[in-house]
């Protein structure tokens, strides 16, 4: 599958007061037609879709797929459906996988405010809207862990106790993806952070504080996955993808084998392998930053540093601005945004950075990006390697 | 405060029938020798429901990670706030080491006390219902 498929066409919508003021599929169409645009192609090129509603979305805009997939494995779907839609037009089941996503949580509560007078209901989190089993209402639900902080939460602490990572060390996490939030004027947060913010912010669940969490914004984007034949006749320079696997190793929190390793030790040296890449390879890391710990998680998970030693690694500034390492450079969903499901936006950034869209916050040369999904409570893990025509 | 009531199932009924009297079952395969958690309809491991049986757990546990909830998850814990949720790898009644993770609560101490390796014991909350909530405490 290595360099056989490319993603051609990339758009997100996002706003620095983390309200849009499309929704539904009026959003999702904006997104549709700037992602082709972007490739050169037209809705008539399309013949895959990927949405968690694919059915539904493609009969609305009169799209006649040959290829659906709407897989949810929480946030790391749109790394999933990067993964699907390469091996789709690499056997040829597919020639042109669009991958659509939009939510609105603040525009929709904004919206049932006006209409009801009221507040709108509190948000699900988890539930049987993902397909969860009932087994969570048995043997979780009534012991009031928050969702889904509380699960990141309990990695968290599983961490510290383990490996002695210190409140101080996940806050600059948040400090240090905030550096990069600063140079992108499209970002939800700008202003400087320090690690004592972070610490002064509300406990949520501990060890975890309300600036160790995502951002709750609206958001939408798109992207398009063509064969590597077809993307070199296209309007910009294709982004090929290099290696690609996804790993899942539980739903529920509790039963997670170990909370100091995610199921991304199996996804990222799958993807790496397929790719033929070592971690010091990687010049962008977009990495699936829910909570401070996830990102930790990541760049152990990853390679990027051992087992244990997230804490110490990202006290260095290799992640940065001029680091060595520049990680979630759009500002993550710590900062940039995070409509419910932030996987799509690792897709765009990396897309963006390997074709030196960025502006300021650009990775100067950057050849190579990897865009890891985490899914649900560290559930599913699903990592893209991607490239320039120069690293194939 | 008002717990949610956990739901049961034809196949965990004898898992809370036993917790009216205090006991703590666990789900075993015995063909596969091993506990299983949560019950499950068949062994996760031969797919088979020809070896399944109840065991009664000792009730001692140890902790796993620990989180201090400082807002609640739902509204009939309002009043508990701060409360500790917890992992614990719980006896699973096997006579040897062996354990199965659960999710609980510490109670009967400070929460913000609680760390991975306490050693805690079993303790019921009741439930509206005649039933009981496993929960635990600090080991004496």
């Amino acid at each position: 599958m290595r360099g056989r498929a490319a993603i051609v066409g990339v758009t997100d919508a996002v706003s620095p007061t983390g309200e849009l003021a499309l929704t539904g599929r009026a959003l999702e169409a904006q997104v549709v037609r700037e992602a082709l645009d972007d490739a050169g192609l037209t809705l008539a090129d399309v013949d895959g879709i990927c949405h968690m509603g694919a059915m539904a979305f493609a009969e609305y805009l009169g799209i006649h797929p040959r290829f659906v997939d709407s897989t949810i494995t929480g946030g790391s779907v749109f790394e999933v459906y990067l993964e699907h839609a390469a091996a789709a037009v690499a056997a040829g089941v597919a020639e042109c996988v669009l991958v659509v996503f939009a939510q609105t949580p603040r525009a929709s509560r904004t919206a049932a405010k006006a209409r009801a007078g009221a507040s709108a209901p509190p948000q699900r989190l988890g539930g049987s809207a993902w397909g969860e089993p009932d087994v969570r209402a048995e043997w979780e639900a009534p012991y009031g862990l928050q969702g889904p902080v509380g699960s990141y939460a309990l990695a968290a602490d599983r961490h510290m106790s383990r490996y002695g990572t210190t409140p101080e060390q996940l806050a600059t996490i948040a400090v240090r993806t905030r550096e990069w939030a600063a140079l992108n004027p499209r970002a939800r947060y700008r202003d400087p952070l320090t690690v004592d913010d972070v610490l002064a912010s509300d406990l949520v669940a501990s060890p975890l504080h309300k600036l160790d969490c995502c951002l709750v914004t609206d958001g939408a984007g798109a992207f398009i996955v063509t064969t590597a034949e077809r993307a070199r006749h296209l309007r910009r320079p294709p982004v090929y993808v290099l290696g690609a696997a996804t790993a899942q190793d539980h739903l529920m929190i509790s039963q997670m084998p170990d909370l100091t390793t995610t199921p991304g030790a199996v996804s990222g040296p799958r993807a790496f392998e397929m790719a033929g890449v070592r971690p010091a390879d990687v010049d962008v890391l977009m990495g699936y930053d829910s909570f401070t710990i996830t990102q930790l998680l990541h760049y152990e998970d990853l390679g990027f540093c051992a087992k244990g030693e997230g804490g110490p690694f990202v006290e260095s500034t290799a992640t940065g601005p001029g680091g060595t390492l520049p990680t979630n450079t759009n500002g993550g969903g710590l900062s940039y945004t995070h409509p419910g499901m932030y996987g799509m936006f690792l897709v765009v950034e990396a897309v963006r950075q390997l074709r030196g869209e960025c502006g300021p916050r650009q990775v100067p040369g950057a050849e190579i990006a990897v865009s890891h999904g985490s899914g649900m409570v560290l559930s599913c893990m699903s990592t893209a390697v991607l490239g320039t025509e120069a690293t194939l | 405060m008002e717990r949610i009531a956990p739901p049961s199932t034809d196949l965990t009924d004898p898992f809370w029938d036993a917790t009216r009297e205090h006991r703590y079952l666990v789900q075993w395969c015995t063909a596969c020798d091993q506990p299983i958690f949560y019950p499950r309809v068949v062994c996760p491991t031969c797919l088979l429901d020809e070896a399944l049986e109840w065991r009664p757990s000792t009730g001692a546990g140890v902790v796993y990670a620990a989180s201090v909830q400082h807002r609640p998850a739902y509204p009939g814990l309002a009043d508990q706030v701060p409360y500790v949720v917890v992992l614990v790898d719980l006896d699973a009644g096997g006579g040897d080491d062996r354990t199965v993770r659960v999710m609980s609560n510490v109670v009967e101490c400070d929460p913000s006390t609680v760390r991975a390796d306490d050693v805690v014991v079993l303790a019921w909350e009741p439930l509206p219902d005649g039933r009981n909530l496993p929960v635990f405490r600090p080991a004496p």
